[in-house]
């Protein structure tokens, strides 16, 4: 894999801060654009622009079929058996809403048990406390071990034979740790319960599987995945989205509507109402054409060798004054690195990594119940992508010395 | 801005907090958190006898180098103040006392210290500003 030729498809490594180029370690957060994204964005509006699924003329058949072909590629991905298990929403988060909404008003109408992790991101846990809050919903938490990893051993206990609904992320985007879906979801389908799964962090790296991993609902955003804001995916079996009521109401989500009564479309229509992101999901379609062509165990491979090197660079040249959060590499470990500088608050050390170009996240990371379970105000995160190189890793370890060297007494 | 922002004045104050601790039967005390990075911070307020003046002054709690710096700064101001005078510091008196170049993020961090102590005299933020909540 070549990473200078990558990079030159990103414009925004053109851009400097403070005088040094841009280091983005924030894939976690959002990933860069490459041109045939941002152009693929451009084209739709140049050369397709119109409403889907309502004109008759030829531009808007046109845009309509662009938005279908979006729609079989991203079921590509998935490994999905029918486009039509396909809804394209905003994000992540919009998925998950849709889930734990529509299932409230079914399956967990009358309250129920709903399990959960303490790992997840908020948009895994609010919608489920909103349940709560509405339905009564009984949310549990599996906890971690003190590396990270999920603790199954108490996993039975609370499913307690009678869960509804399980829900984890697949990968954590504090930690890295990549969850043992599919073990879960076997659990939880033995004891009747429904399996969603929050994609957030895996979609990026690598092509999912709906089936292999036993999941009943799947979320992810196309603007992690190289993609731009504002468009997302839920995947739902189709016998389980057909059985979902409707999240919002309007246009498009209707099969007929009276001044008594109105009829809701199948899906996925019956949950894209009104004028839906048709440039986001052709730039979608193409942004995953790019990562195939790039190769998805070859951006691995790399992505894992640049952790590696910061592994190494934390244990060797820092005296224990850098604490790694998350499973080591041994173990199924995705693009990220969380992490505390002794005596430095994480805003300071991204305030002062920040003037030497490099971007980290510090804060919370949407994560307040795992902050809590280990014990800390706010972690550092610094997150690899394809773009990523070895040099930006000896430049961020490069300024982390600087941090100790600003803080030292 | 990084390098201005963590001036050794600012760095003495994080490492050596002024005034930092809790007091025992304080007459005022308030809280402001920052979930955001995680900050929390305590003032605690006791007057002398006459009920008009700030006897003693102490802060407790975690957060940045710049929140707990700045808290630690405002403690020193506060110690023999008459309470009139107290209730009228702004936050432009505390970003002053600051004195140094921040992002409107950090900003927030320079006034946690601040909005818990008009939480202890006040009951509700000292400054009631909604613009820079
Ligand atoms: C694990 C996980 N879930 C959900 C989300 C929410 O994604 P979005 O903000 O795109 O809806 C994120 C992104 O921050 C995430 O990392």
């Amino acid at each position: 894999m070549d990473v200078e030729r990558i990079r030159r498809d990103f414009p925004i490594f053109n851009r400097k801060f403070h005088g040094h180029p841009l280091a983005y370690l924030d894939s976690a957060a959002s990933s860069q654009k490459p041109t045939v994204v941002i152009e693929a964005e451009r084209e739709f509006y140049e050369q397709r622009n119109a409403n889907v699924h309502r004109g008759v003329y030829g531009l808007s058949e046109e845009a309509t079929d662009a938005y279908e072909k979006a729609r079989e590629r991203v079921a590509r991905f998935l490994h999905a058996r029918d486009p039509q298990e396909i809804v394209f929403v905003r994000g992540t988060t919009e998925a998950l809403n849709v889930v734990a909404s529509g299932l409230g008003q079914t399956r967990l109408r009358e309250g129920g048990r709903v399990v959960t992790t303490v790992m997840e991101h908020h948009s895994n846990i609010v919608p489920w406390h909103m349940l709560r809050e509405r339905a009564g919903i009984d949310l549990r938490f599996i906890d971690i071990d003190d590396d990270g990893r999920l603790r199954l051993d108490g996993y039975d206990d609370a499913l307690d034979g009678s869960a509804k609904v399980v829900t984890l992320s697949h990968v954590s985007n504090v930690l890295g740790t990549v969850n043992p879906v599919r073990e879960v979801a076997d659990r939880a389908h033995d004891s009747g319960a429904l399996v969603v799964v929050d994609a957030a962090q895996s979609a990026p790296h690598r092509p999912l599987d709906v089936e292999a991993l036993g999941a009943d609902f799947v979320a992810f955003s196309g603007h992690k995945t190289l993609a731009p804001m504002g468009i997302g995916v839920l995947w739902g079996r189709a016998e389980l989205l057909r059985e979902l009521p409707p999240y919002m109401g309007g246009g498009e989500m209707i099969r007929s509507v009276h001044t008594d009564r109105v009829d809701y479309a199948d899906p996925p229509a019956r949950f894209e109402a009104g004028t839906p992101n048709v440039a986001g999901a052709c730039a979608l379609s193409v942004a995953l054409d790019y990562l195939e062509r790039v190769g998805w165990d070859d951006m691995a491979a790399h992505e894992h060798q640049l952790l590696e090197r910061a592994f190494r660079l934390a244990a060797e040249r820092f005296d224990g004054t850098i604490r790694i959060y998350g499973p080591p590499l041994s173990e199924p470990h995705d693009a990220v690195l969380s992490f505390s500088v002794q005596g430095v608050h994480p805003h300071d050390v991204a305030t002062i990594l920040d003037r030497e170009g490099l971007a980290i996240r510090s804060g919370h990371h949407c994560a307040q119940p795992l902050m809590n379970r280990l014990n800390v105000p706010a972690l550092n995160r610094a997150s690899v992508y394809l773009y990523n190189t070895a040099e930006e890793i000896d430049r961020l370890f490069g300024a982390l010395e600087k941090v100790n060297k600003v803080f030292a007494a | 801005m990084a390098y201005d922002m963590y001036q050794e004045r600012i760095l003495q104050h994080y490492r050596t907090p002024k005034n930092f601790g809790k007091l025992d039967h304080p007459d005022f005390s308030g809280e402001e958190s920052n979930p955001l990075c995680g900050d929390r911070i305590r003032f605690e307020l006791k007057l002398d006898p006459s009920k008009s003046t700030v006897a003693e002054v102490r802060f407790s709690g975690e957060g940045c180098a710049i929140s707990m710096a700045s808290a630690s700064m405002l403690t020193q101001k506060l110690a023999g103040q008459p309470l009139a005078a107290v209730e009228k510091i702004s936050r432009d008196d505390v970003l002053q006392l600051v004195a140094i170049p921040l992002s409107p993020v950090r900003v927030k961090c320079a006034l946690t210290g601040f909005t818990a102590l008009g939480r202890a005299i006040h009951g509700a933020p000292a400054s009631a500003d909604p613009a820079q909540a």
